[in-house]
């Protein structure tokens, strides 16, 4: 066998390129792996309520409304505020008027006088979209309106909904309702537009009372994070499966 | 092939034919799953996200409006209301101060009345706020006629 001293010069060179390249560069990646390589998942928008420290003031329905161009006055609401009152005798008294949208003045519940010495325990519990895990009304859509983006967030293209109402039926929190200006399914969005421009969504600014959290649950230096990780929290309805990312702090079994 | 055969076959393949079409027109052209989604959940018009992203934002929060009204932001942090934003009374800035240009200042008792009312709860938060009960304290009149909202503590105005 010839060699000349061209093709000697050749070969070492391409020899000495492979020897460099590294072994890691032949390593398998599970899909997982690839996934969190490419593309913005290091963020996942998760929600935290305090209900311990919600007074029922009501000021996140009103700026939820108001900033997400939710008609003010027919009962819809992105956001409630709900009233449990549980008298000692085991009766339990539970209201929402207007979604809590004026807030709550007056201590009788749907006309009924509730005496204050036979009160047990009495609270407030806001609720909002739990932008699930595995969002029940996304899988129902027959046309692919509602989807959820890669942080988290179940959103509606209203260009593209027909409003069957098939993923309001579905929710098993009641959060969808029908939008009676765009005529389209219309939900909580974690207000997108303010989560995306490092704002806090409306009703998180809006409440005095820090009742209200935003968090990002993939930053484990995130507060909202921490607490979720590393504290006692529950919630909504866990037997749907629907893996639900609005965490309660103080729930109660009357809770639903 | 006979007749009676291929003619309803072209019927269908016809129908199919235009049904392609029109979908190929109808359907927006970033429709699918973004990488690393599933169909069972990111199947959507790729730039609805954006969509969503460009809604208008109108309450812009206390650092806004410190910018041109640093005596009332003052104020109102040296107050014990300083943990309500100057949104939730005044109303959302939106493009204030071109659109609107001045903002109606919500001076309604009942928006008081939203955490002054007092209601006996025990577990809530609630019963420890300073509260009145709405038909015996000077029931009809304006809150904002004694109290200053900035400063609404009657002893140290």
């Amino acid at each position: 066998m010839s060699c000349s001293r061209r093709d000697l010069l050749k070969n070492t060179f391409k020899a000495t390129l492979a020897s460099a390249l590294p072994l890691s560069a032949f390593k398998m990646l599970s899909p997982a792996q690839v996934k969190a390589s490419v593309g913005d998942s290091n963020v996942r928008w998760v929600f935290l309520v305090n209900t311990k420290k919600c007074v029922g003031c009501g000021l996140c329905v009103k700026a939820c409304k108001l900033e997400n161009e939710v008609p003010y006055d027919p009962p819809i609401t992105r956001t409630w505020v709900e009233r449990y009152v549980v008298m000692k005798n085991g009766q339990t008294h539970i209201d929402s008027p207007m979604g809590g949208r004026d807030g709550f003045t007056d201590s009788k519940i749907r006309e009924n006088e509730i005496p204050a010495d036979e009160i047990a325990k009495g609270f407030f519990v806001p609720k909002l979209c739990n932008q699930c895990e595995k969002p029940a009304c996304v899988q129902v859509c027959p046309v692919g309106a509602t989807y959820q983006t890669k942080d988290g967030v179940v959103l509606v293209d209203r260009t593209w909904c027909i409003g069957c109402g098939y993923c309001i039926m579905a929710c098993p929190y009641g959060v969808r309702f029908f939008h009676p200006v765009y005529k389209v399914a219309e939900k909580c969005t974690f207000c997108y537009h303010r989560i995306t421009k490092g704002m806090a969504p409306a009703c998180v600014q809006a409440c005095p009372f820090g009742a209200r959290q935003i968090g990002n649950l993939k930053d484990p230096n995130d507060p909202v994070a921490q607490i979720i990780l590393n504290q006692r929290v529950g919630i909504l309805k866990d037997e749907y499966g629907t893996k639900p990312q609005a965490y309660y702090i103080g729930l109660d079994n009357n809770v639903r | 092939m006979k007749n009676h055969v291929l003619r309803p076959l072209f019927v269908v393949i016809a129908g199919v034919a235009l049904l392609l079409i029109v979908r190929h027109f109808m359907v927006p052209k970033d429709f699918g799953v973004e990488e690393g989604g599933s169909f069972t959940y990111n199947f959507h018009r790729l730039s609805a996200t954006d969509d969503w992203k460009n809604f208008k934002v109108k309450y812009h929060g206390r650092e806004y409006c410190q910018e041109c009204h640093e005596e009332n932001v003052e104020s109102i942090l040296a107050s014990p209301h300083a943990i309500i934003q100057c949104e939730n009374c005044h109303g959302p800035a939106i493009d204030h101060p071109d659109d609107p240009e001045a903002l109606v200042i919500n001076t309604n008792r009942s928006l008081c009345l939203r955490c002054h009312t007092y209601l006996p709860y025990p577990t809530s938060q609630r019963a420890d706020l300073p509260g009145i009960d709405p038909d015996e304290h000077n029931p009809g009149e304006d809150c904002v006629d004694c109290h200053n909202p900035h400063n609404p503590d009657l002893e140290n105005m």
